[in-house]
């Protein structure tokens, strides 16, 4: 008796009572669409104001309709639910706006042409010219960087999981890194710039070697950090194995333990050459600007890409917009973004194809 | 007699425990220490050259300190900026990474998370100047006409007022947040996977709606990793240079007012460095450097908060 007392007291017993049917969302949606374009047209707005007032009724819509048939509870996940996904939405429209505009953009500009042309003898607002010495720069200064970071990297990271293990200085070591991986860009260049005003007594030292420098002090955090992972990875019963037999540590760690987590390795390894490919900031304070391509690392300017892109639009910001040169700008942030992208694509295949089988 | 034996038998043994040196074995220890030094050594360089190259601007004043009476008037102007750009920033971003990453996490089927979370990943890839570029090109045009009508209705809030620029504070910010999204979310992805899948199942069996189960067992669980992601973002937004740089309109420091619409904005120590570092000579490069030193002590300190309630999180855990 008691218990059938505590039943339900609403009319309907059927099974789909007291919910929303599972077309709810769209027919919600189209409603919603349709008011926003009506009231959009009637106040005469554009497509933005549109697009929020439906959403608005859409969601106001949803909740009050969910509210009055399923109740408080259901209805406030409805809500979250619609919110959740439109914030998502929301934070997906620019970034896959970026990519759009700039291939968009910079696609028509790519040109064998301007690919294999450098900017001597071309006037800064004119017409011609391309983009050579700007990608040979950014490919030596961060071969530069990876010369400099790759090696103390991992044999930093070697030491923090092999050699260093629980002693104080691997947890002083530990901690510097964390502190590397927050220094600023543009203090990494500071850094680099007081550096060779006292190596070189130039009031301005400009040189591509710098840039290097300035790259592999924001490489190292994530190369020690990376390879330390895959080192943790790998097995404990493997190194004992490789000790039971007799083999020295370092024989261990060449042939066994490297070769376990060389996948992982590449991997971080190339994604951080990625993430300081396009590093502007450090570079527009050591590396200068410059129109031809600078092989010299040791003396005089090297043109970056990054820095290309940078320096060109404060010109046109300033003087009328030449659409010669905006277009130039765009074309060189494709390469640029292609440039980012193949190692970053690079970096995940080798991580997928050469990832040590799981089969234990 | 026994005192000349006893000491024998320790001389044999004491080879016996060690393992035998070799040559190999040494060179890579060393070579491994070594870089580990090596590292030590870059960061200490780091702090020392800054400082020796920065000290000297401590008695700037005037036209070696950009028009401030002095440098600490200088610093604390562009540190205002600095804080004032990233928290706008954080305020958009913080939502939006959670959206997104409750998304790749919970919310989308499996065959669209694991696309969403590559895409968001590629995206962290994308240089900064491609941002500023595109924040200035693109988004910049786009927003004029919301900053007006914001100035028309609601200049009352000290936030909108002012005469409209559309390469304002908070379009640096809005650029800054877009930047700082993947690696927030990324973050946050993480700790939201991390909750024990029972607590959701028994949330869910308690006839808890998707919701509330998000809110009684995912976000209770994740509470310092969130705090750690967005004061980690945070870190990144403080530092961050050429989407400032590109995208804001300011003039020397800038002037210290409220409102995130007009040109007239406070500027950041990494954009006046990277705007004003062409032109500088001589006290000019302390000052900038000093500038900088400020930066990387209030990343770093924002960079080891979030670590710091990381750590103490897990622990707990």
């Amino acid at each position: 008796m008691a218990l059938q007392t505590q039943a339900p007291t609403s009319g309907s017993m059927s099974i789909t009572a007291g919910q929303l049917p599972r077309t709810a969302t769209p027919m919600v949606a189209v409603f919603a669409a349709a008011i926003g374009v009506v009231a959009g047209l009637l106040l005469g707005s554009g497509i933005a104001m549109m697009v929020f007032i439906a959403w608005l009724v859409f969601t106001l819509g949803l909740f009050v309709w969910s509210r009055t048939v399923e109740g408080s509870r259901k209805a406030k996940d409805r809500t979250i639910n619609a919110v959740v996904w439109s914030a998502f939405v929301l934070a997906m429209i620019p970034l896959v706006s970026l990519v759009v505009t700039v291939v968009v953009k910079g696609g028509p500009v790519l040109s064998p042409g301007f690919l294999s042309r450098d900017m001597t003898g071309f006037a800064a607002l004119g017409q011609g010219g391309g983009i050579y010495h700007a990608i040979m720069g950014t490919i030596m200064v961060t071969a530069l960087a990876a010369i400099i970071a790759v090696p103390i990297g991992i044999f930093t990271a070697i030491y923090l999981v092999e050699y260093g293990a629980g002693k104080p200085l691997a947890k002083v070591i530990t901690f510097l890194v964390d502190v590397m991986t927050g220094i600023p860009s543009i203090v990494a260049g500071l850094f680099a710039v007081s550096l060779f005003i006292a190596v070189s007594d130039e009031p301005l030292p400009r040189l591509g070697i710098g840039g290097g420098i300035a790259l592999s002090l924001l490489m190292l955090p994530t190369v020690i950090r990376s390879v330390e992972e895959m080192l943790k990875l790998v097995p404990n019963d493997l190194r004992e194995a490789s000790y039971a037999l007799g083999v020295p540590k370092w024989r261990t760690i060449v042939k066994v333990v490297l070769p376990t987590s060389v996948a992982g390795i590449v991997t971080g390894v190339t994604l951080a050459i990625a993430r300081v490919a396009g590093e502007t900031a450090p570079l527009l304070l050591i590396c200068g600007t410059f129109p031809s391509a600078n092989w010299n690392p040791f003396n005089g300017a090297v043109q970056t890409l990054p820095v290309y892109i940078y320096t060109s639009l404060s010109q046109t910001s300033h003087a009328k917009y030449g659409d010669i040169w905006t277009d130039r700008v765009w074309g060189a942030a494709l390469v640029l973004i292609i440039i980012v992208m193949a190692l970053n694509l690079i970096a995940r295949i080798i991580g997928n194809v050469f990832a040590p089988k799981t089969g234990r | 007699m026994s005192t000349t034996i006893d000491p024998e038998p320790e001389v044999e043994q004491a080879p016996q425990t060690k393992p035998p040196t070799r040559a190999g074995d040494a060179l890579f220890s060393g070579t491994a220490l070594g870089a580990g030094l090596l590292v030590i050594l870059f960061l200490a360089g780091v702090g020392a050259f800054l400082t020796i190259r920065g000290l000297p601007a401590l008695d700037a004043s005037g036209d070696s300190a950009y028009g401030e009476p002095n440098i600490w008037k200088f610093v604390g102007m562009l540190l205002v900026g600095t804080v004032y750009a990233s928290v706008i920033a954080m305020v958009i971003v913080t939502p939006l990474a959670i959206a997104l990453a409750l998304v790749i996490s919970h919310y989308a089927p499996k065959k669209l998370a694991k696309p969403v979370g590559y895409l968001v990943d590629l995206l962290a890839a994308v240089p900064s100047v491609v941002f500023g570029l595109w924040g200035l090109e693109v988004l910049a045009p786009r927003l004029l006409p919301l900053y007006k009508w914001l100035n028309e209705h609601a200049s009352w809030i000290p936030l909108f007022d002012g005469s409209v620029n559309q390469r304002s504070l908070l379009t640096a910010a809005i650029v800054l947040a877009l930047m700082a999204l993947p690696i927030v979310t990324a973050i946050l992805r993480e700790v939201f996977a991390q909750t024990p899948r029972a607590h959701e199942e028994a949330a869910l069996a308690l006839g808890a709606t998707r919701w509330e189960m998000v809110k009684l067992a995912v976000f209770p669980y994740a509470r310092s990793g969130m705090v750690a992601a967005v004061l980690l973002g945070l870190g990144r937004a403080l530092g961050e240079t050429m989407a400032v740089a590109m995208v804001l309109s300011a003039t020397g420091t800038g002037y210290l007012t409220a409102s995130i619409i007009t040109s007239e904005a406070p500027n950041t120590i990494a954009a006046f460095i990277a705007n004003y570092y062409a032109n500088a000579s001589g006290a000019k490069i302390n000052t900038l450097i000093f500038a900088g030193l400020a930066l990387f002590l209030l990343t770093f300190l924002v960079n080891f908060a979030g670590r710091w309630i990381a750590t103490r999180g897990q622990v707990k855990g």
